[in-house]
């Protein structure tokens, strides 16, 4: 595992950001997709290689997986001890992300061969996307708590400029600039919880900050816990704050408002950024610094648990409104990164309480997968019926046979159908939830009956309902079904979708290293699976066919159908706050001080100057007598001082 | 009372007074002759002085060579037979107070100091001007002397050039 | 009582302040010419005196006179012909209508 190796994983996604950013227009118009696919197979193949030596050959030492800081060199020196080091990590979590991203960014690459085809700006999509996967591959690599932020912010750049790829749409702009935004305000905490963490362990570096900050007897620790603000310890205070950073990148309620909106760019930019690689940046953030919120702050890790679950539910009552695809799949996303987001917070640590860690790098790991798998196949659908609504849409299942199989097995291994890999991590999340936290296992257990419910009803409303009408054109001149850029990862996702479920996550990844085993608990599985049956049985009723039933129900639940139409109303409260709270009263006063005091000032500054000179101009009238009339009274002025006063 | 200081009454009455007239006369020929007068007392006091090359050199230079000038330019430039304005009574008013203020003050500082002969004073005689002016050594005027004459050049060939009519531009 | 240095330095500022007033009051440009002359002379009475009066080894006051009866030739010539050239452009020489270098 030399230096080289793992530093080339994000540098050759750099290396073709630069040459197709730079040169793409010019040189690469048409090839910059080869040029990207090509590095990322590079980088995928040396992740994969990276990682058969770390778990196979030499990562474990006495049966636990060691943080092997692999490179790190001094970048910036603040005082003794704290600085800002740069460097490569790895350690189990590491590994994995390493794996996920840099493949799923290959599957994406791939597709958009075929479906980026004939775009305008075609290389300067593929230098986006290869920014992106450098920044994302650079913050799980990070072992530094300041370089994780740095690699945060990039990413939070890379995300803005693929959502903002169709920069000719208002609506495409609107949205990049609305998750940038919420992103940035995130990050402000992320950057005071960094700030304070980093201020009581006396360090920036991961490894110690977490070494010092999790030994009971550390003085930093003590000093952490007992400084504090209303009560709250610095140290829950800081690791809160990281949570909002984190809240923020994983569209975390009441911060996810960015997501829905985020759909506005193209299907494999959702697929890649806001399904199985940017999102995860929270979780993967609060996986990182695990030990600190498990061992010495549960009360963070609680809030941490809560506000996962309640994202999850929000979420999953909202999917079953929405009719644009895009949107069903971003909340499921949210929902999902909730379920991820509350297994890490009902897990402890140390051997068989750290379960809830492991199931939730599991349910990343899976998720990942169909995730990605679901949203190609959207693409793809999109790709045939050029529209995102599910009113447009039905009777696809003859039409795009591949894609449908694959959408399905997705589909059931989010619902968590045996024995596809959706069923075994999310089986493991609600096994550790039971353990832990009653309430947060109920809600859990019906948000996965829920999760069934709107992705079966998008199943069948794609694929089933309706015979498909084309619009316009006859059948015989509609295009086929996707390209083989297009298939290709739809079918290698969909194999992995099946067989990922059957790898023994808790070998590799677990709180401490040291490897978990999980026993299958039969009676545990029963009631999710039976739950989702349920909901899959509920949209086959609703929507296998067209029938007047939605309608039906929707008009019984008339007040929260409306409700969760209107995705509960927290874009208005956003609006609402931003532009009467804080624009009258923060905005308004702040740009009058501006223009009239210190607009003012400096103006009364220039008027004094030209007011005096017109005053003082008026003496020099070009006139002698009166100049020689002033010399004189000079003179005697100056004699009268010099002879008789001093 | 010696008739010497008579003398000298008589001629600083006729220096003061012709000065004030040369000042205050509203017709420019008149002003003109009486700083003559005034020139002349002037030398006549150089005479009373007992400087009498001084004196001699006032006459050639002050009253033959510039009050000549002064009279040639009016000729030039004025418009004979009509008055020369009146100053602003304000104008006259406080330029009268400044000088009678500064005459006044003047002469405070003049009167407050102790004046004591260093040594009495010997013949002046041309020759001793001409030696102690144009020795090389300590206390010569040799330097200055050459050049106050490139100055008079220079002047020369100024005047010419500052006062030459210069063709209009044929077009 | 002995006519002394005071007597003459009163002349002396006496006449260099009537060419003060002269020189502030006049609008004619050749009359204030005439006011400077009587300053220059006022000067040299000055000089001449103290020469006279105070030391008398010395003749330095009288080198000083000459020099400046001299330059006082020269700078009057200079000076008309500058009168000349306005009197050309505004065909008039009053020292008020001169007054073109003002902002």
């Amino acid at each position: 595992m030399s230096p080289i190796i793992i530093a080339l994983i994000p540098l050759l996604p750099l290396a073709s950001f630069l040459v197709l950013g730079l040169f793409g227009k010019k040189y690469f118009a048409k090839s910059g997709g080869i040029i990207g696919t090509l590095s990322l197979t590079g980088s995928a193949l040396l992740s994969l290689s990276t990682a058969y030596n770390y778990f196979f050959v030499s990562g474990k030492v006495d049966g636990v997986y060691q943080k092997v800081e692999v490179l790190k060199f001094t970048w910036l020196q603040f005082a003794p001890g704290v600085s800002i080091d740069m460097g490569l990590l790895l350690d189990p979590i590491s590994v994995m992300m390493l794996v996920v991203v840099t493949f799923v960014s290959l599957m994406v690459h791939i597709y958009s061969l075929g479906y980026m085809k004939g775009e305008e700006r075609f290389s300067i999509y593929y230098s986006f996307l290869s920014l992106f996967t450098f920044s994302m591959l650079g913050l799980v690599l990070s072992t530094n708590i300041f370089q994780i932020y740095m690699f945060w912010e990039l990413v939070g750049v890379s995300s803005f400029l693929l959502i903002g790829y169709y920069f000719n749409k208002p609506s495409a702009v609107a949205a990049s600039k609305k998750a940038f935004i919420v992103t940035r305000f995130a990050d402000l905490g992320f950057l005071i919880g960094i700030l304070i963490l980093s201020f009581h362990a006396e360090t920036l570096d991961f490894t110690t900050l977490i070494q010092r900050l999790t030994d009971s007897s550390s003085p930093q620790l003590h000093s952490a816990i007992t400084g504090g603000l209303f009560g709250i310890s610095a140290l829950t205070w800081g690791l809160l704050l990281v949570f909002m950073g984190g809240a923020g990148k994983s569209a975390m309620f009441p911060l996810h408002i960015w997501l829905p909106d985020a759909m506005e760019g193209p299907t494999p930019v959702s697929a890649l950024i806001h399904a199985a690689t940017m999102v995860v940046a929270g979780v993967y953030l609060v996986a990182r610094l695990f030990p600190v919120f498990a061992l010495s702050c549960p009360g963070a890790l609680e809030v941490v648990a809560y506000v996962g679950a309640v994202s999850s539910l929000f979420a999953a009552v909202i999917a079953c409104t929405q009719t644009d695809i895009k949107r069903v799949l971003a909340y499921s996303t949210m929902s999902q990164i909730g379920y991820m987001m509350f297994a890490l917070g009902v897990s402890g640590y140390d051997g068989e309480q750290g379960l809830g860690f492991t199931a939730s790098m599991f349910h990343l790991f899976t998720h990942a997968m169909f995730k990605a798998l679901l949203f190609l196949g959207a693409g793809a659908v999109i790709h045939y019926v050029h529209s995102n609504e599910m009113g447009d849409m039905g009777g696809l299942r003859k039409k795009m046979p591949v894609t449908h199989l694959t959408f399905l097995i997705a589909c059931l291994a989010i619902a968590g159908v045996p024995p596809l890999s959706g069923f075994f991590s999310k089986e493991e999340i609600l096994t550790a939830a039971f353990h832990s936290n009653k309430l947060i296992y109920g809600m859990a257990l019906f948000t996965a009956g829920l999760t069934a419910f709107y992705m079966f009803r998008l199943y069948f409303s794609i694929f089933w309902k309706k015979d498909f009408v084309v619009h316009g054109h006859a059948d015989e001149h509609h295009h086929g079904e996707a390209p083989v850029t297009m298939k290709l990862p739809l079918i290698i996702l969909g194999v992995l979708a099946i067989v990922t479920g059957f790898v023994p996550f808790g070998e590799f990844v677990s709180s401490d290293g040291e490897a978990l085993h999980s026993e299958f608990h039969l009676q545990m599985a029963i009631a999710p699976v039976a739950f989702g049956l349920i909901g899959i049985l509920i949209a086959l009723v609703m929507y296998k066919s067209e029938s007047a039933l939605p309608a039906r129900v929707a008009d019984a639940m008339r007040g929260l159908y409306a409700g969760a139409y209107r995705k509960f109303y927290i874009d208005e409260v956003y609006l609402f706050v931003t532009k009467r709270i804080l624009f009258n009263l923060v905005g308004r006063p702040a740009a009058w001080i501006d223009k009239n005091m210190v607009n003012g000032l400096v103006d009364a500054g220039g008027m004094f100057a030209q007011d005096g000179s017109d005053e003082l101009s008026v003496w020099q009238s070009g006139k002698v007598q009166a100049y020689a009339i002033w010399f004189l009274v000079g003179v005697i002025g100056l004699v009268v001082a010099f002879v008789f006063i001093s | 009372m010696e008739v010497r200081d008579i003398i000298f009454y008589l001629i600083a009455t006729l220096i003061l007074v012709s000065g004030a007239l040369a000042v205050s006369s509203r017709q420019i020929f008149r002003s003109a002759i009486y700083l003559l007068f005034g020139m002349i007392g002037i030398a006549g006091l150089y005479f009373w002085l007992q400087f009498e090359f001084i004196a001699a050199v006032q006459i050639v230079v002050y009253v033959g060579g510039i009050v000549v000038l002064i009279i040639f330019s009016i000729f030039l430039t004025h418009r004979v037979g009509s008055d020369l304005p009146e100053p602003t009574y304000r104008r006259s008013l406080f330029a009268g107070l400044a000088s009678l203020f500064a005459f006044v003050l003047f002469w405070k500082v003049i009167k407050r100091n102790e004046f004591y002969a260093d040594q009495p004073m010997g013949e002046l005689s041309v020759r001793r001007i001409g030696e102690e002016m144009l020795n090389y050594n300590q206390g010569g005027f040799v330097l200055p002397f050459e050049v106050v004459s490139i100055l008079l050049l220079a002047a020369m060939i100024g005047c010419i050039v500052i006062a030459m009519k210069t063709n209009p531009e044929k077009i | 009582m002995e006519i002394g240095l005071p007597h003459l330095l009163f002349v002396s500022t006496a006449l260099f302040f009537i060419g003060v007033y002269g020189f502030l009051t006049r609008r004619n440009m050749i009359t204030m010419l005439m006011a400077v002359e009587l300053m220059l002379n006022a000067v040299n009475i000055n000089f001449v005196a103290f020469n006279k009066y105070l030391w008398g080894g010395k003749l330095d006051g009288v080198f000083f006179t000459i020099f400046i009866i001299a330059i006082a030739a020269a700078e009057t010539a200079v000076a008309i012909a500058i009168i000349i050239h306005i009197y050309r452009d505004h065909s008039n020489i009053d020292v008020e209508d001169a007054d073109s270098l003002k902002f």
